[in-house]
């Protein structure tokens, strides 16, 4: 499949690990976003972040390029992330 | 699989990716994830087996007057922690809670000669505790599949974590690279080595992929808090306050107050009782919360039986705990995300199934588990046949495979046959009896592990079925020796409970020592066949 050593653990830890980031992001970011009480909207952003985590995993093993795949994963979580926070008004 | 990417050239590369990508994690999670199906599954029927391995405790009766069960609940409640913050009394209402209880959650250290916090199984007429020996019972066994027994709360959480990331990554893999879903559906094509394999973890995994992936995708759910933690520190800010914040808004029933210090009398939950009653119908109200007993500004809460919908809690009703006057009405969910929620986790543990439902789970989790170990050995099956082609000496990877195979696909739920086997013979009066009997469970599955290590794959199978039919196969036998309550007298006494439980061990049983025969009987078929597909049979237990 053209993915082994090194190739492959990095693929597989950005799966891991950067899709966590976007899936967490995401999970943030659709809570900041919806029209309804914020408990019932970190519910939601929860819901949603494991259907983005999966996505994610697939995606990254679909692509296979470490660098896009890393890239891909984290620069839309720090955007999503991002406006998140600041919809939301973060206490952190 | 091959087959779908040369017929559709287009689509090949992200196909043959998802193939590649479905093989790689059901592989290397597994067995982890066969153990969790196959406990979990077991789980389905925990208070059964609960009673089953107590069986010194009395057949459960119809439930008497819910006044007067209350009545000696609260009696023993005083008496045992009279200066506990939190009172909760459980009513006997259906299998999920088959004898009355008590617990109770202390204000502080210093609150008295009883422990902080406890529970106690009581008789609802004398109020006494319901002693039998100790056990982990159905509990532990279903406590397992997402707390890994030996590990952390910590650890367990990230491993079962991403094991259920991977399952849901692997089923709908698995849809992608199935092009032809509902044709296979329909095609089994038995003892023709790799192809039946394929064809018998196509069928395992289509016949019940609804059941997979809610059943996956609402293990995350469940574990939300644990797995996506950021996302409600983000919003909410960290620590435990913030997390008091949270449950206060999304699931604590508003009306709650912090203690007064005031003394005063508990209203007599008799009136109470009546009302929720009248609400509800008769022997519904499945516990009864008293938050600061007596004191000026005591709370008492019913809360709803959960047997009429899926999701996973009931109406609420809270009283004032002084002059009872019912302060609140509240519904099971209190909002679309939560009843959403609620909804997801009351159908991952099935605690409103009604027996033939409860069955159905049953055999769903056993096709998922069947699913997995079909997997197992179709890797094993593929290897094996191209390792003979090549006429090269057998991979050390596929070795390694083909005996955690068997080690664990008969060796876990001979792990759990012993489990039982302890339960009936390790002495009533040892100390840490409980914790015996899971280490021999896990001694048991690691002997198994070694037999496979130490034995021909072919050999090993045929072995371990043997002996996994017998151990199933006698438990009615054994319990019968143990116990008074043996198959003739459950069955005549129409409990259903034990009579379940035997006849139950004893399909297993039969149905392994029927795998195990004809894997004995039938000569070494072609060479790349490391097992016949009778052997399937056996693992579902």
């Amino acid at each position: 499949m053209g993915l082994s050593g090194w190739r492959l653990c990095s693929v597989a830890l950005a799966a891991l690990l950067a899709g966590y980031c976007l899936a967490t992001a995401a999970g943030v970011f659709i809570g900041s976003l919806l029209p309804v009480p914020r408990g019932e909207a970190v519910l939601i952003g929860m819901l949603c972040s494991f259907v983005v985590y999966a996505g994610a995993v697939i995606w990254a093993f679909a692509v296979r390029r470490p660098a896009q795949v890393w890239l891909g994963l984290m620069i839309p979580a720090c955007a999503l992330a991002a406006a998140g926070a600041v919809l939301a008004g973060s206490p952190l | 699989m091959q087959k779908i990417t040369r017929e559709d050239p287009s689509e090949g590369g992200f196909r043959q990716a998802m193939a590649w990508l479905h093989t790689w994690s059901g592989l290397i999670l597994g067995w982890l994830l066969f153990f969790i199906f196959l406990t979990g599954t077991a789980g389905y029927f925990d208070t059964e087996i609960d009673r089953w391995m107590q069986p010194e405790l009395p057949r459960v009766q119809p439930r008497a007057d819910t006044a007067a069960t209350a009545a000696v609940l609260l009696q023993r409640l005083r008496s045992e922690a009279p200066a506990a913050e939190r009172w909760l009394l459980l009513l006997p209402v259906d299998r999920n809670q088959p004898y009355p209880g008590i617990a109770w959650r202390g204000a502080a250290a210093a609150s008295g000669a009883s422990a902080a916090s406890g529970s106690v199984r009581v008789d609802g007429s004398s109020g006494k505790t319901l002693a039998a020996r100790d056990t982990g019972g159905g509990q532990a066994l279903y406590r397992m599949h997402w707390r890994l027994h030996y590990l952390s709360r910590t650890q367990a959480d990230v491993i079962v974590g991403v094991a259920t990331l991977f399952m849901l990554v692997a089923l709908i893999t698995g849809v992608i690279i199935h092009k032809k879903i509902f044709k296979d559906f329909f095609t089994f094509r038995p003892g023709k080595g790799q192809r039946s394999w394929l064809d018998a973890h196509n069928v395992l995994g289509v016949a019940a992929l609804p059941f997979h992936l809610m059943i996956t995708y609402s293990g995350l759910v469940f574990m939300a808090f644990s797995y996506m933690p950021l996302i409600l520190t983000a919003h909410y800010g960290a620590g435990g306050s913030a997390q008091q914040q949270f449950r206060a808004e999304v699931s604590d029933p508003p009306g709650l107050v912090e203690a007064a210090g005031e003394p005063a009398a508990l209203v007599a939950l008799g009136g109470l009782i009546a009302k929720a009653e009248d609400r509800w119908g008769q022997g519904r109200i499945r516990s009864i919360d008293i938050r600061h007993p007596q004191h000026s500004n005591a709370r008492v809460i019913f809360h709803e039986n959960i047997e009429k919908a899926a999701g996973n809690a009931g109406e609420r009703l809270v009283f004032d705990g002084v002059d009872g006057t019912l302060l609140h009405t509240l519904a099971p969910a209190t909002s679309t995300a939560q009843g959403f929620r609620g909804l997801l986790i009351g159908l991952h543990e099935g605690l409103f199934a009604p027996p033939l439902l409860r069955w159905l789970y049953f055999c769903s989790g056993l096709l998922g588990t069947g699913m997995i170990a079909t997997g197992l050995v179709l890797w094993t099956a593929k290897r094996r046949r191209q390792a003979v082609r090549a006429a090269a000496a057998t991979p050390a990877g596929l070795l390694l495979v083909e005996k955690l195979n068997v080690g664990t696909v008969v060796g876990l739920p001979l792990g759990i046959a012993a489990y039982f086997w302890a339960n009936r013979l390790l002495a009533v009066d040892i100390a840490g009896r409980a914790d015996w009997e899971i280490h021999i469970m896990f001694l048991t599955w690691l002997a198994m592990l070694i037999h496979a290590a130490v034995r021909p794959a072919r050999r090993a199978w045929g072995e371990q079925l043997l002996l996994a039919a017998f151990a199933f196969g006698a438990l009615p036998l054994l319990n019968a020796i143990t116990t008074e309550r043996h198959l003739g007298h459950s069955l005549a006494a129409g409990d259903w409970v034990f009579a379940g439980f035997d006849l139950s061990v004893l399909a297993i049983g039969l149905v392994s020592g029927w795998a195990a025969r004809r894997l004995w009987k039938r000569p070494r078929q072609a060479a790349y066949l490391p097992v016949a597909p009778a052997a399937l049979d056996g693992t579902g237990s």
